[in-house]
C-alpha cells in the first residue's frame, strides 16, 4: 500500500494497528480467561479469527446486532470479565450509542470498546462506513477514555493497558500497516500524549493514522524549510493532555492539529476550547475531514484529497507559520 | 413470611410507592402497582440477595428493565434492608440518589437503567459470563410491554437462545397499556408468546398479581433445559386502587390530596380483608 512517500530508511514498518491489537490480545488471553471479546460477525475484520480458533470459550459471537453487543459486554464487565467489544468503528459509535452512554459509560462497566477500520479505513465503501464522528459524539459522553494510537508500539501498549484498566474505554483502530514512529520512547500512558519529532518553531498535534504524515511534514518543514516541528501524537483524545499542550504553546508557536475525523468536535476543537480558554493565541488551525459529503477512494486518496499527507500537512504548516509574521 | 405476610407486604409497598410519589409528586404510579406483586415475590420468595453483602458474586441478578417504575424497586429494596425506608423522602429532590430511575448510586441496585430495551442484552451477557463460570445463579430481568418493540430487545432474544441460557428469565408485566394508548393500538405486538416461542424461549403464562403462581413459575426453572425462560406476567396498570386500574391517566399521573386519601383508605380496606 502507498504511504505517502515513505522512506523505509528512516522508519521500520510495521503492520497495521487492529493486527497487533488482535496479536497482543491473543498472547494475553493464554494466561487470563477472563479476557473475553464479543463481535458482530466482525472477526474476521477484527483479525480475531486465530483469536477465535484457539480460544473458542473465550468469545461470544453476537451476529450483526451491535446494540445488543454492547448490552452484552456489559452484562459480561459488569460479570467481572474483561471484555472487548469489537466492531467497525462506525457501527459500534453510532448504531450503539445509547448503549455505549447509558450500559457502558454512565452504568460503569469497565468495557473495552473496540472501532476497528476506523475513519476513512473503508474509504471506497462510502459514508455509511466511514467513522469522522466517533471523537465528538463520544467525547461528550461522561466517564469514557478515548484512545487513538497512532503505531503499533502505542497499539500494543494500549491494548495490555486496557485489559488492566478499571474504567470504560473506547480504543480506535485503522487497517493500515503503519510505520513504528519513535523507537528511542518507549513510554505510553493513557491521557500522556508522546512527542515523536521535537522542535520550537511549530507544533504538529495528530493522533491515529495521522500521526505518521503529520511526522513527515514535521521532517519536510525542518529539512527544506529549517523550521524545527514538534509532532505529538496525542493518542488520548479525552482525557486530553493539557500539560503538554500547556508546554507547546507557551512560546507561541503556531500550532496545527490534524485528525482523520471531521473537523467538528474531535482532536482539533479539543485543543482548541482548552488552549483558547487558558488565554493562549497561538497561530491555530485545524485540519480533517471537511463539514460536507465526503470524498470516497482508498484512504491514501482521501488523505490527499483533504491534505492530510506530508506534502499537504506541510503547506498548511507553512500557510500557518507564515501568517504569523 | 407466610403467604398472609406475603399479601400484607404487597399491600404495604403499594402504600408506600404511593407516599412517595405523592410526597415527591412524580412518578409512574400506574406501572409501579402493575409491577408490585412481582418484585414482592422476587425479592421475598425468589431471589437470592443479600442487602448486608450485595456484592457478593454468586448472588442472583435482578435488572429491571422498565426502568421507571423505579418507586416499586425503591420501596422493595427498602423494605428488604438495603436501605433505610426515610431515604425515599428525598425521591427526586435536588442532588438526591433516589431519582426517578434505578442507579447504582443505590444499594441493591445492579445497573443504571431508564432508556428502555436496556435490561435485557445486559442480562444475557451476565447469564453466558455466569454459564462460562459454572455459576448456578440466576439472571432476571422485567420488562415492560411498552418497550417490546423496542429492536434491542428483538436482538436479545434470539442471543438468548442461541447461548442456551435456561439460567436467564425475563418477565413481563403485561398489563397491555403504555403511555398513548393500549399496546394493540401504540404498535400492536400481536401474541408474545408466540413470538417468544418462535424466538426459541420457553414460555410461561400467570397471574401477575398472584403471589403464589408467580413464586412457582419463577422458583422452577428451568421450564426447558436449554431456553431462556420467559414469564408473561397478566397485570393490571393502576392494580389495587380502584379508579387508578387500567385508566391510563394513571401512567405518571399523581393524586391530588382527596385521591390520595382514598387510595390509602382503600388499601387500609384491602388491608383488613386478609
Amino acid at each position: 500500500m502507498q504511504l505517502d512517500n515513505i522512506e523505509e530508511r528512516d522508519l521500520k514498518m510495521g503492520l497495521a494497528n487492529q493486527v497487533v491489537f488482535a496479536k497482543t490480545l491473543e498472547e494475553l488471553a493464554a494466561n487470563d480467561k477472563a479476557i473475553l471479546v464479543v463481535t458482530s460477525d466482525s472477526r474476521g475484520s477484527g483479525k480475531l479469527v486465530p483469536f477465535a480458533e484457539k480460544y473458542p470459550k473465550q468469545i461470544v459471537e453476537v451476529g450483526i446486532a451491535e446494540q445488543n453487543l454492547v448490552g452484552v459486554a456489559a452484562g459480561l464487565a459488569s460479570a467481572g470479565k474483561k471484555a472487548f467489544a469489537v466492531s467497525p468503528a462506525c457501527f459500534l459509535s453510532a448504531r450503539a450509542l445509547e448503549q455505549i452512554k447509558n450500559d457502558i459509560a454512565y452504568s460503569d462497566n469497565p468495557v473495552k470498546l473496540v472501532g476497528i477500520s476506523a475513519g476513512v479505513s473503508y474509504g471506497a465503501l462510502g459514508t455509511t462506513h466511514h467513522s469522522l464522528h466517533d471523537f465528538a459524539v463520544l467525547r461528550a459522553i461522561n466517564n469514557l477514555t478515548i484512545v487513538a494510537p497512532a503505531d503499533n508500539f502505542e497499539t500494543e501498549q494500549a491494548v495490555r493497558k486496557a485489559v488492566e484498566f478499571k474504567k470504560p474505554i473506547y480504543l480506535r483502530l485503522g487497517k493500515k500497516p503503519m510505520p513504528f514512529l519513535n523507537e528511542a520512547d518507549q513510554s505510553f500512558e493513557f491521557g500522556k500524549g508522546r512527542v515523536v519529532r521535537a522542535g520550537e518553531d511549530l507544533a504538529i498535534i495528530a493522533n491515529g493514522e495521522t500521526v505518521y504524515p503529520a511526522w513527515l511534514a514535521g521532517k519536510a518543514l525542518e529539512e527544506e524549510h529549517g523550521i524545527k516541528t514538534t509532532v505529538v501524537s496525542m493518542h488520548t483524545i479525552k482525557p486530553l493532555d493539557t500539560d503538554l499542550l500547556e508546554d507547546i504553546a507557551a512560546n507561541g508557536r503556531p500550532i496545527l492539529t490534524v485528525e482523520e475525523h471531521m473537523v467538528n468536535g474531535g482532536l482539533g476543537e479539543a485543543c482548541a476550547s482548552f488552549l483558547f480558554q487558558n488565554g493562549f493565541k497561538n497561530p491555530f488551525k485545524i485540519v480533517g475531514i471537511p463539514d460536507e459529503y465526503t470524498v470516497t477512494g482508498s484512504q491514501v486518496e482521501i488523505f490527499n484529497h483533504y491534505g492530510i499527507s506530508g506534502s499537504g500537512l506541510k503547506d498548511f504548516a507553512l500557510e500557518l507559520f507564515n501568517s504569523k509574521k | 413470611m407466610t403467604d398472609r405476610e406475603m399479601k400484607l407486604k404487597s399491600i404495604y409497598l403499594r402504600k408506600s410507592l404511593l407516599k412517595y410519589i405523592y410526597k415527591a409528586k412524580a412518578g409512574h404510579t400506574g406501572g409501579s402497582l402493575s409491577c408490585t406483586d412481582i418484585l414482592n415475590v422476587l425479592y421475598n420468595r425468589v431471589l437470592n440477595v443479600d442487602p448486608k453483602n450485595f456484592k457478593n458474586p454468586d448472588r442472583d441478578r435482578y435488572i429491571q428493565s422498565k426502568g421507571h417504575c423505579v418507586e416499586a424497586l425503591f420501596v422493595t429494596l427498602a423494605d428488604r434492608g438495603f436501605f433505610p425506608e426515610s431515604d425515599l423522602e428525598t425521591l427526586c429532590q435536588y442532588q438526591s440518589h433516589y431519582i426517578g430511575h434505578p442507579t447504582k448510586k443505590v444499594n441493591g441496585v445492579e445497573q443504571n437503567t431508564g432508556a428502555l430495551g436496556h435490561g435485557l442484552p445486559i442480562c444475557v451477557g451476565e447469564a453466558i459470563a455466569a454459564k462460562l463460570d459454572n455459576k448456578t445463579h440466576r439472571v432476571f430481568t422485567l420488562l415492560g410491554d411498552g418497550e417490546l418493540p423496542e429492536g434491542s430487545n428483538w436482538e436479545a432474544f434470539l442471543s438468548a437462545s442461541h447461548y442456551k441460557l435456561d439460567n436467564l428469565y425475563a418477565i413481563l408485566d403485561y398489563n397491555k397499556q403504555q403511555i398513548t394508548g393500549s399496546n394493540e393500538e401504540v404498535m400492536n405486538t400481536g401474541s408474545v408468546r408466540d413470538k417468544l416461542e418462535t424466538f426459541g424461549w420457553s414460555v410461561k403464562e400467570v397471574d401477575g398479581h398472584n403471589l403464589k403462581e408467580l413464586e412457582e413459575a419463577l422458583n422452577n426453572g428451568p421450564f426447558e433445559t436449554g431456553k431462556p425462560n420467559f414469564i408473561i406476567a397478566h397485570t393490571t396498570k393502576g392494580k389495587g386502587v380502584s379508579y387508578m386500574e387500567s385508566n391510563l391517566k394513571w401512567h405518571h399521573g399523581v393524586p391530588s390530596p382527596e385521591e390520595y386519601e382514598l387510595a390509602q383508605s382503600e388499601l387500609t380496606e384491602a388491608e383488613a380483608e386478609i
